[in-house]
């Protein structure tokens, strides 16, 4: 039984990584009604900080995660406003932005390949931590415990910010309403803003744990980390960033028993999960409304 | 501003006649040619879909790999000749389409990712190793017993020629224009007596088999082909992009798009595919930002209604 119990652990720290790495998405989407199509290729950059911090300098890839931050504001902030507001007032915010930020992906992903070439690259595991974590009787690398802690931590402070601060409240009243907010009085604007910069630094704080998770990383890893993070948000239920979570452990343990009892189909998994879901039910396991027409 | 009519629209096809007719008498680049009408008429067919219901299916390349698979099936274990087999691959392609119907519930980007997913659970399905022995696995296809570069380009040529045909039909049809109504406001349309179902469904599976029967003369014409290579979302992108670049929804907008757009790729792309993937990912922002309708839209603020 030991094989079932470690699919079962294994996918629980793996499924709060991902939680992590849909999360993002789901917040943009949840105030902006915009699907990040560049969230995997932000996600893609988060590692390749980790990688260069690790290798130019010798620091621990940790340390990527404050640079990330401030590199993903200064670029965040202009960008929202650049692209955003024009995109609010088109004909059709939904699928027009969805084909900017593909666009916007495809111009990162080859700025990656450009700036970083082709090949596949790693970090060792025993910068996060040697020797093996022992829980319930199964061994795991130190790295999925950390990276599984940063995760919940991370998930902890975006509740704590939505339900336990004023930025929160105004952040959720965008989120069920965009006019009704600015009719209220708040500056719609600004908190999108944060909310759009904030999608961007947990998709990097994702990335840095990503060579410890997916393996080696790659500039073209981006297009199946956004279809991951897509399945993952709609099983939780889109536009609500703590259904994430449940997504992303759904996740993580139906992985795990793939790839413990059928690995040769384990990669078909979360496409699979992605149309039954939104065949079945559209609005994820937690949604309560439907969209008609 | 009068509707552009069917005059037009035989103008449109036969400029694409004889351009691809006799464009190869002078000019010996065959493959260049075939892989430039061949994204002609992928550009057209999810322009059926794309710019006449407003559904982008992301995942277009699942019909193009179901084509190009299909007709290789036919071909290994039925012994088909080439021709009919193509028409096979589009069936199969069509097939894929009506199991794939049920998506057009799903609105928007919904749809779009749910169409991605299913291209690549199908991909997955042809190149899982545990089916070697039907689809060969990763290993790839080779169909060099029915090899004929000239005759599938002749093929090719008839299915961009009916592509472009569906387009014209579309653009100034009685059914074509209740799609429009549907796309600008599906519960106006239906309540004007647009059956929605219907409408939807008859652009969803043309589009699908246009891309099964272009992708089973591609697979016939290169004659060897892996998963990755008929698969590849590059494929679905670039489709997209060239109809975005032309103008959605009009008949000549994909044909412009794919052809300075592929012509661009030709020259550019091939060698080093990271500008061109950087050129096109900067002109899908700008094109969204400045230009949503795209080229097409310069003329029509100009007053000509481009077919």
């Amino acid at each position: 039984m030991g094989l079932l119990e470690y699919a079962l652990i294994g996918g629980v720290l793996y499924g709060l990584f991902f939680a992590l790495v849909g999360v993002g998405l789901n917040l943009i989407f949840g105030v902006m009604r915009m699907i990040n199509l560049a969230h995997g290729d932000l996600i893609m950059l988060g590692a390749f900080g980790a990688y260069w911090v690790f290798h130019l300098w010798g620091l621990s890839p940790l340390f990527g995660i404050p640079l990330e931050v401030v590199g993903f504001i200064v670029v965040g902030m202009p960008l929202y406003y650049l692209v955003v507001p024009r995109l609010l007032h088109t004909r059709d915010p939904e699928m027009l932005s969805f084909i900017l930020f593909f666009g916007l992906s495809q111009v990162i992903e080859a700025s990656a390949v450009l700036g970083f070439g082709n090949n596949q690259r790693s970090v060792p595991t025993s910068t996060l931590g040697r020797g093996a974590v022992n829980i319930l009787g199964q061994s795991f690398p130190p790295a999925w415990v950390v990276a599984a802690g940063v995760s919940v931590a991370a998930i902890l402070a975006l509740y704590a910010y939505l339900y336990h601060s004023r930025f929160g409240y105004a952040t959720r009243a965008v989120m069920a309403s965009r006019e009704e907010a600015l009719t209220a009085g708040i500056n719609v604007h600004r908190i999108s803003a944060v909310a759009f910069v904030a999608g961007f630094c947990l998709a990097g704080l994702a990335g840095v744990f990503a060579p410890y998770m997916l393996g080696a990383i790659d500039p073209n890893m981006g297009v199946d980390l956004t279809t991951v993070s897509f399945a993952i948000v709609v099983i939780g239920s889109l536009g609500d960033p703590l259904g994430t979570v449940i997504g992303g452990l759904v996740y993580g343990i139906a992985i795990m028993l793939m790839q413990t009892y059928l690995p040769s189909w384990s990669n078909l998994l979360p496409y699979f999960l992605l149309i039954v879901i939104v065949l079945i039910k559209p609005s994820g396991l937690l949604g309560r409304t439907v969209r008609h027409a | 501003m009068r509707r552009p009519g069917v005059l037009q629209g035989g103008a449109v096809l036969a400029l694409l006649a004889l351009g691809f007719g006799l464009v190869p008498l002078f000019y010996g680049n065959q493959s260049l040619l075939f892989s430039m009408m061949a994204y002609v008429a992928l550009a057209q067919g999810l322009n059926v879909a794309y710019g006449f219901t407003g559904y982008l299916p992301f995942g277009y390349v699942g019909f193009f790999g179901a084509g190009a698979y299909g007709t290789a099936l036919a071909i290994t274990f039925l012994h088909w000749p080439a021709v009919p087999a193509v028409l096979g691959g589009g069936v199969l392609a069509l097939i894929f389409g009506v199991v794939l119907a049920p998506l057009l519930r799903l609105s928007g980007a919904y749809f779009a990712i749910a169409n991605l997913a299913a291209s690549q659970v199908l991909y997955y399905v042809v190149a899982n190793p545990n089916l070697t022995s039907v689809t060969q696995g990763p290993y790839g296809i080779k169909l060099t017993s029915v090899f004929a570069p000239n005759l599938s380009y002749a093929v090719l040529w008839v299915i961009l020629l009916l592509a472009t045909g569906a387009a014209v039909y579309l653009r100034t049809s009685r059914l074509g224009l209740a799609l429009r109504a549907i796309n600008q406001d599906p519960v106006s349309a239906e309540m004007a007596g647009v059956n929605l179902v219907r409408g939807r469904m008859v652009a969803w599976l043309l589009s699908a088999l246009v891309a099964g029967l272009v992708g089973g003369v591609y697979g016939w014409h290169v004659s060897v082909f892996y998963p990755q290579s008929v698969f590849t979302l590059r494929i679905s992108i670039f489709a997209i992009v060239f109809v975005l670049f032309g103008g959605a929804g009009t008949v000549i907008g994909p044909v412009v798009g794919a052809v300075l757009l592929y012509g661009l790729y030709d020259v550019i792309g091939i060698s080093t595919p990271e500008y061109f993937q950087l050129i096109y990912g900067a002109l899908i922002v700008g094109l969204v930002l400045f230009l949503p309708e795209g080229l097409a839209s310069l003329a029509r603020r100009r007053g000509w209604d481009v077919l």
